[in-house]
């Protein structure tokens, strides 16, 4: 039985990875799952220099699901290189680095600094809702994503992978515009903005006043995105977006996905990701599957 | 040490004051629980994501029960709340550090209890090789747990609406009661905390403080759960520690509250 998949020329042993903000750069859940049984590790987003971050409260729960709103705090890609990422060369999974920037600059920086690194990919984070500047700004139409990508494209020494917001009014069309800039694959979907009032002392449940949903309850949309993505281009597609079970991956990889990202879902159960990889397997024998690529996009 | 989730049972449950609840778990969590520790409770119901976080009030070791004892405050703890003893709840533990008993040792203490902050006391005190000066602050109603620390060392309550011991907070306590220490220990609203800091240092002694902010993880992976920090947190590398893993309990002058 065949679990590996490959994206851009890298091999992943299974199409189950981790979502970029939730799963830090793996030591804290490495105490509960085998980071060696991953398909890849992709860390939180990584900038230039360090970032702060947002004021709390930065999370808070709705229903089915969260709220986010850390405002990519990172330490920054000079401790990341020293740190986290001979962390990560312990351990057999592969390595995607989510960078982040506020200009096209920065971005290049980060990607420049990882050229030499021990990576296999890099996640291009253009579709974080809780910063001002950056991040969403690129991601949210198709010229500057198209102009971002090719720009990152000159510089990257990793296949690329652009992850884009369903904050946008055509997902297809931006997916589009990724691969004609040269982007080895998409990742979708990052969080919805959302925002959530406490009515008892008439504030806003973040700081930040609007934050980032994950969690089940996007599910559904963010299968149709994905499904309409991999419809649209010929490069992979990394689904993402409420997935907590391995029938929800499933769906995804059905949906056209050649990978998945389980993010939210570790904050309920830090075990998840291994569960998920033992649940798709099991799918594969009920249904007498050879090869886990015959699943992606079998559902046209 | 290493943290895990598992399914413990419930040994038993009661309100102790008006929404109030005295939860005690089997596991052996138990074994290894420190005093200013905490546990993530998670709710059966599907449309909550996210883990309560939860201080541990007592651990006992031979029995190998979690004595937790929370305010409901939600529909998650108002869910917790109706657990019969023997039914099932998932638990993450143990979390975070616990309060330095090294600090205690062979001083003279104040336990400062604020609200649902004084449950942490009671290990605390059991544990803290220290004159124990134990000061709770209630806003009214029923003095729980205090019947419990009297055990442990001199007790001195304030309430808000002097119903009890002192009328007002914690600090108005210490002054009525003319009490001094070397070292402070304190868990409550932040208010308070920010009062006990202020405190400490105008009396040049160390403070504990234990804080909570909310959490996705409870395992340092989210960065949801940060307090300013004075320095470069070392984690970080900027001044936000995390209080689900660097702390809950830290040296007031350390962090900016």
């Amino acid at each position: 039985m065949n679990t590996q998949v490959t994206i851009a020329g890298v091999t992943l042993r299974n199409p189950v990875m981790t979502a970029s903000g939730t799963f830090g750069s793996g030591m804290e859940y490495g105490e509960f799952v085998d980071l060696n049984k991953l398909g890849a590790v992709v860390t939180k987003g990584v900038a230039s220099v360090p970032w702060p971050g947002n004021p709390t409260p930065r999370v808070a729960e709705v229903y089915g699901g969260m709220l986010n709103a850390i405002g990519l705090q990172n330490p920054g890609i000079d401790v990341f290189l020293e740190r986290d990422i001979p962390f990560l060369k312990q351990y057999h999974t592969r390595i995607i680095v989510n960078v982040c920037g506020k200009t096209v600059e920065d971005y290049v920086e980060v990607v420049e600094r990882l050229k030499d690194a021990p990576v296999d990919m890099l996640e291009i984070n253009v579709s974080c809702p809780n910063v001002k500047e950056g991040a969403i700004a690129f991601g949210q139409k198709a010229d500057a994503l198209f102009g971002i990508t090719s720009e990152i494209k000159k510089h990257a020494g990793q296949p690329v992978i652009m992850k884009l917001s369903p904050n946008v009014t055509d997902i297809a069309e931006m997916a589009r515009a990724a691969e004609a800039a040269g982007a080895d694959a998409v990742s979708l979907i990052n969080t919805i903005t959302g925002m959530k009032i406490d009515i008892h002392r008439r504030t806003f449940a973040l700081a930040n006043k609007t934050g980032g949903m994950s969690g089940p309850a996007i599910k559904p949309v963010a299968l149709r995105m994905v499904y309409q993505a991999a419809n649209a281009v010929k490069i992979p597609v990394i689904g993402m977006g409420g997935i907590s079970t391995a029938e929800d991956a499933i769906e995804f990889l059905l949906a056209g996905a050649s990978a998945v990202s389980v993010g939210a879902a570790n904050f309920h159960n830090p075990y998840v990701t291994e569960e998920i990889i033992k649940g798709i397997e099991d799918y594969m024998k009920t249904y007498g599957i050879e090869d886990i690529r015959e699943m992606i996009g079998a559902v046209k | 040490m290493g943290k895990k989730k598992i399914n413990a049972r419930v040994y038993s449950q009661k309100e102790i004051a008006a929404g109030i609840f005295d939860m005690r778990i089997e596991t052996d969590l138990a074994e290894t629980a420190a005093p200013g520790q905490f546990v993530c409770l998670y709710p059966k119901d599907k449309s909550a994501l996210l883990p309560r976080p939860i201080s541990i009030c007592e651990a006992d070791r031979e029995k190998g029960l979690l004595r937790l004892v929370y305010r409901v405050a939600g529909q998650g703890t108002a869910e917790f709340s109706g657990y019969p003893a023997g039914e099932e709840i998932a638990v993450l533990g143990n979390l975070g550090n616990g309060f330095p008993l090294e600090a205690a040792k062979g001083k003279k203490a104040f336990l400062m209890g604020g609200g649902i902050g004084i449950p942490p006391m009671l290990e605390l005190a059991k544990r803290a090789d220290a004159e124990k000066q134990i000061i709770l602050g209630y806003r009214g109603g029923a003095a729980f747990l205090k019947e419990d620390l009297e055990r442990y060392g001199k007790v001195y309550a304030a309430a808000e609406d002097g119903s009890m011991g002192t009328k007002g907070n914690v600090l108005d306590a210490v002054r009525e009661n003319g009490l001094w220490a070397d070292v402070i220990f304190a868990c409550g609203p932040m208010p308070m905390l920010r009062a006990v800091k202020r405190y400490a240092k105008e009396q040049g002694i160390p403070a504990y403080i234990s804080l909570e902010e909310h959490m996705a993880c409870g395992v340092g992976a989210c960065l949801g759960c940060v307090v300013r920090t004075r320095e470069t947190d070392a984690h970080s590398h900027v001044n936000n520690a995390r209080i689900c893993t660097d702390g809950p309990v830290f040296e007031a002058g350390e962090v900016e509250i």
